[in-house]
């Protein structure tokens, strides 16, 4: 074609069109032969320290943290075993959640993921190291964080089964926080904790209370505490 | 028309017709899918996770697009002798630079504009026009970069790759600073000195990293001081660069 920077097809030899062909395929096949990658609870790195993560978010905390939590997250979330998380370092795992929270303060993420996900084992001493990472980073924003704390105060009586650190943790959030945005429930903690309510009925008010208080807003989240709710009835049913 | 401006008009129609506004949508597409896939990941604020995530890949990309284009236009009006065809007319080596400044800049303001629009998705209108702003001024500062290593080093693989270090080297240097004086560094004559050589190092380099931050997005805009400073940061270095890049035209032999 007149003007064309390219000649025509027919011009490429046949043993061109061979091994190009061949090369192709050679690559596809070595990809398609090659496991899949997968992290396991045991793969968890030593984390980096919160100015190393700052640093290596090339000026970019938010989503620098945001892409460590998923990273995070990854080690076990799905990966079919049946207690997930349990294997995990939690040790690592509450440094790199640390650090997570030093690069970018201002996200929920990390505390989430620690008193929804994380603290949710079954084994005591990892649920204690999460609930205490929880309230180190309500101390240091309380007015931003109360309701991961009452969250902690909430899986150390019906969970971890220590109403003294449920109340302490309930006596905090009602001393510490002066926002008045914060809603009464939750100021009221320590009464809450202190009646004489099963789990079901405390998970209902608190996530009926969070609801309320607009503090639910990323469609996510409360598509996973609605998943975590029926969850808790099936098994106070079948308790019964 | 004034000559600079014609000059501009030129790097602009360049642009145009180079394939950089396909380059720029495909990378905005390519922002947007990655976005919404990691967001599915997500089990917690992600609408916070998209915005933040385009807002830094846009930002990077946008830098990225405009330094290559930069780069590459200078090495080919090199090769094609523009520069001293433009030389041979009434066109003094001010205005020459100054124009083509003009017209990288005004492609680093169209980038600007066409990456902060799709963050209306997630934001407020005010946040994204401080942002969107502020990014203009950071690619027109890339431009300058670019154009001034482009013409003193002529070279375009080492002008690329000083602009990429110099920006690079920009957005972290707060951070290597808060490593250098962290709790885990030693003490000693050593550690003192390499914290005396970094401390000067950022003196010479642009404030990136209070500049474009996509947690303006994600946690509203930022107060009028901490703005203003952030603008004038750049504007400053903008003129730095312009002016050693004039400095170092005005004493070429072509």
């Amino acid at each position: 074609m007149a003007g064309s920077s390219e000649r025509a097809l027919g011009v490429v030899p046949p043993w061109l069109w061979v091994a190009l062909a061949l090369a192709l395929a050679a690559q596809v096949t070595l990809q398609a032969l090659r496991p899949a990658p997968a992290a396991t609870a045991d793969d968890l790195p030593p984390p980096p320290t919160g100015a190393a993560l700052r640093a290596a978010t090339m000026g970019e905390p938010a989503a620098g943290a945001r892409l460590a939590m998923l990273y995070v997250q990854a080690f076990d979330l799905g990966a079919g075993n049946a207690l997930p998380y349990r294997r995990l370092d939690y040790g690592r795992l509450r440094g790199w959640l640390r650090a997570i929270l030093t690069t970018d303060p201002k996200s929920a993420y990390p505390l989430f993921a620690a008193s929804r996900i994380y603290a949710e084992v079954d084994d005591p001493a990892k649920m204690r190291q999460m609930l205490d990472f929880v309230h180190e980073a309500f101390l240091e924003d309380p007015n931003r964080r109360w309701q991961w704390l009452a969250q902690a105060s909430y899986l150390a009586k019906h969970r971890l089964r220590d109403l003294r650190l449920a109340l302490g943790y309930a006596a905090d959030l009602e001393r510490l926080t002066t926002d008045p945005g914060i809603p009464l429930w939750a100021k009221q903690m320590q009464i809450f904790i202190a009646e004489d309510m099963n789990e079901l009925e405390a998970a209902r008010i608190m996530l009926g209370g969070l609801l309320e208080s607009g503090k639910l807003e990323d469609p996510g989240e409360r598509r996973f505490l609605q998943e975590r709710l029926e969850e808790l009835e099936r098994r106070t049913a079948s308790k019964r | 028309m004034p000559p600079f401006l014609l000059l501009a008009r030129a790097a602009l129609l360049e642009a145009r017709r180079s394939g950089l506004p396909w380059l720029a949508l495909g990378l905005l597409l390519v922002a947007l899918a990655l976005a919404g896939f990691l967001s599915q990941v997500a089990l917690t604020e992600g609408r916070e996770l998209q915005a933040a995530l385009v807002a830094a890949l846009l930002r990077a990309g946008g830098a990225f697009l405009v330094a290559t284009h930069v780069a590459a236009s200078v090495a080919r009006e090199a090769n094609d002798k523009v520069l001293e065809l433009a030389l041979a007319l009434p066109l003094s080596r001010r205005t020459y630079y100054l124009g083509k400044v003009c017209g990288y800049g005004a492609i680093g303001v169209s980038l600007a504009l066409a990456f902060a629009v799709p963050l209306l998705l997630w934001s407020g209108p005010i946040a994204v026009a401080l942002w969107g702003v502020s990014l203009a001024i950071e690619l027109l500062l890339v431009g300058a970069a670019t154009l001034f290593f482009a013409m003193t080093l002529t070279n375009m693989v080492a002008a690329i790759a000083t602009t990429v270090s110099l920006y690079l080297l920009g957005r972290t240097i707060a951070a290597i600073q808060l490593l250098a004086r962290g709790p885990l560094a030693e003490d000693g004559w050593l550690q003192e000195l390499a914290r005396y050589a970094v401390d000067a190092v950022a003196l010479l380099l642009p404030g990136l990293d209070s500049a474009t931050r996509s947690d303006w997005l994600l946690y509203g805009p930022p107060g009028a001081g901490e703005y203003g400073s952030a603008l004038l940061a750049l504007a400053a270095y903008v003129a730095l660069l312009v002016a050693a890049g004039l400095f170092d035209f005005q004493r070429r032999n072509l």
